[in-house]
């Protein structure tokens, strides 16, 4: 008989931390599908940053990294440039990329380090108990925000997907969203283009991936995936920002 | 016998970080120590290094966490509030095992302060400077040769013990010109790093991490390496010693201090007095034992820094009350004078004399 769906090679047999509807799993199972198909889990090395994906080493039976909150792309950085035959991967959340780790982000991008980052866009940080991120919709409340998210006081929802697509050294930069099955097909296809750069030698690659935390959000794991359609999306638009195709490398 | 160039103290450094095989080098510009990736961003391109000016200290030293994960002999350098803001990572490389060089050309502070040659950065390096229960290996150069040789070494301790290895240097051994042999002592030897994260080819996946939550698992991890730290202290101490066989008062001091106090104990003997000096070159692992043992013989012991009393902490614990001790400083770019020392000196024994 012919198995028709199995767990990829790369996702170990371990029940995950995560709370039963939330998507972070969803996004290591996509992930962990390509690293399969492109036959790269030898090569592979891996960075979590801190927050819910921290425990990425249980799930992935890859070489792992832990790096300090937000600094992942400057690890992946010193790491990339020590071994260059190397894949080398990120996986950040909204507050480890979007805020305590800005710096580090924008300038691995500017620099075009030749790395791949996943970045998981829940708009709260979950890990600590959904306080407010910087992509914390207006409105939004939060444990920090308890009367929602006010623009004049908070500032608004930041875009890292566009933000990083105006830097030259961007070769991919994406948004896509885990909510459904169509779009995690295409979530998927996004995280294989990323790849793709970085094996091609390109430079920098980002997929922002909208994902759900049903828990600090306090909804149903279903009525969560409503959320991320019908709030996240129409101010994330989901699409593909930058990409750099042959030609106009360098 | 090797031949002796002028030398610069920052760049015997830099150039003995390249002898030690350093082929990694990430940094952020600060005053008192741009000689260094000045020099390094010329020379690692020709021998297939890497050099990133860094957007940040912090990215620096995370920078160096990652291609020292990869197996590399990585490192950065920087001065006062530079090194502050590395703090974290090193908290993080130290409770990962990952070994690094990071190097501190002390200028003066808090704040901002300036950036004449003090050494206020003792206690950051040696108790602590980051979160949680961990130690660098620190190593006080006090000529430029020193800054040669200690490079090297701290990339070999650095290695043998997988910590987190810092130089600390005032300003001043940065910025001093003197005859340097620029090879080093004996060949260089990077070891295997089965450890590192080159991606599990042929292997199991393998992990660099500091994140204990299981229950007892971070108190049995802080104990291990509460065991490094205790056979680091057992065989790498290192110190010298000047005219301490008779000497009624012992001087201590690293780095600059511990040079002017050789001119002012010549000059004490030229009057009669008996002094001597001991000098830690090994600030962690600090020797704790040596400064005990001479204690027991010679009951006037003078620290001398230019800072308001860090190393004296450490000293005082190491001489209990066998000796009577006491404490000259200069700091904020003060810089002690023979003349003060002998003056000093004089003081401590009077005072004895007199209780
Ligand atoms: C320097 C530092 N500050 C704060 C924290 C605490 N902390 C851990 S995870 C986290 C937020 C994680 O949020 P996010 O990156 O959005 O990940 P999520 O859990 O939502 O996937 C914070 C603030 C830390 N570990 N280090
Ligand atoms: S707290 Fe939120 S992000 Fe974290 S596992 Fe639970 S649902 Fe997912
Ligand atoms: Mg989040």
């Amino acid at each position: 008989m012919n198995a028709v769906f199995k767990r990829p090679d790369a996702l170990t047999d371990r029940e995950t931390h995560f709370c039963p509807g939330c998507t972070h799993g969803t996004a290591h199972r996509i992930i962990a599908e390509v690293i399969d198909e492109m036959g790269i889990v030898d090569d592979i090395i891996g960075i979590p940053g801190v927050g819910c994906c921290v425990f990425l080493y249980h799930y992935f039976p890859i070489d792992v990294l832990e790096a300090p909150h937000g600094r992942a792309p400057a690890c992946a950085t010193g790491m990339k440039r020590a071994q260059p035959d190397k894949i080398v991967f990120v996986y950040q959340g909204d507050g480890d990329l979007a805020a305590i780790g800005t710096s580090e982000v924008i300038h691995a991008a500017n620099r075009g380090e030749n790395i791949s980052i996943f970045f998981i866009n829940n708009s709260v940080y979950g890990m600590t108990g959904g306080q407010m991120a910087p992509t914390t919709l207006l409105g939004q409340q939060t444990t920090t925000t308890p009367y929602g998210r006010e623009f004049r006081t908070e500032g608004y929802p930041i875009k890292m997907a566009e933000m990083l697509a105006t830097l030259e050294g961007v070769a991919y930069s994406a948004r896509v969203s885990l909510h459904s099955p169509k779009h995690v097909n295409q979530a998927k296809r996004a995280v294989r283009k990323a790849f793709e750069m970085q094996v091609n030698q390109m430079g920098f690659s980002m997929v922002e991936m909208l994902s759900t935390c049903n828990t600090n959000w306090r909804v149903s794991p279903r009525e969560a995936l409503k959320v991320v359609e019908n709030e996240m999306i129409p101010y994330f638009p989901l699409g593909v920002f930058k990409e750099r195709t042959g030609k106009d490398f360098l | 016998m090797s031949e002796r160039k002028l030398t610069k103290g920052n760049i015997a450094l830099a150039e003995g970080a390249l002898q030690a095989g350093c082929r990694y080098y990430f940094g952020y510009p600060i005053t008192p120590q741009n000689d260094i990736p000045e020099y390094l961003s010329r020379e690692l391109p020709k021998r297939s290094g890497v050099f990133i000016p860094a957007e940040s200290e912090i990215a620096s030293i995370n920078m160096v966490m990652g291609a020292a994960a990869s197996g590399k002999r990585a490192m950065t350098s920087s001065s006062g509030p530079g090194i502050s803001l590395m703090q974290e990572a090193l908290s993080y490389m130290a409770g990962s095992d990952i070994p690094c060089v990071v190097v501190n050309i002390m200028r003066s502070g808090p704040g901002l302060g300036g950036i004449a040659p003090t050494q206020g950065d003792y206690m950051q390096a040696v108790h602590g400077g980051g979160h949680g229960d961990y130690r660098n290996i620190v190593l006080a150069p006090a000529s430029v040769q020193e800054m040669f040789d200690l490079t090297i070494r701290a990339f070999e301790l650095a290695d043998k013990y997988r910590n987190p290895a810092m130089v600390i240097a005032d300003a001043m051994m940065g910025q001093i010109q003197e005859p340097c042999r620029l090879s080093p002592e004996r060949p260089v030897v990077v070891p295997e790093k089965p450890w590192a994260l080159t991606g599990r080819r042929g292997r199991k996946p393998q992990l660099l991490k500091s994140l204990y939550l299981g229950p007892g698992e971070q108190e049995e991890h802080n104990l291990l390496m509460k065991r490094k730290y205790d056979t680091i202290q057992q065989n790498e101490v290192m110190f010298e010693t000047k005219d301490l066989d008779d000497a009624e008062i012992m001087i201590i001091a690293f780095g600059t201090p511990a040079r002017i106090a050789k001119t002012a104990i010549g000059e004490a003997r030229k009057q009669g007095i008996r002094a001597g000096l001991l000098r830690p070159i090994t600030l962690f692992p600090f020797p704790g034992d040596e400064v005990a043992r001479f204690s027991g013989k010679i009951k006037n012991i003078l620290v001398v820094e230019m800072n308001t009393g860090q190393m004296l902490m450490d000293v005082k614990i190491a001489a209990h009350r066998d000796a009577a001790v006491s404490f000259l400083g200069r700091p904020g770019g003060g810089i002690p004078y023979p003349d003060e020392i002998v003056r000093e000196i004089k003081k401590a024994l009077k005072g004895v004399t007199a209780a």
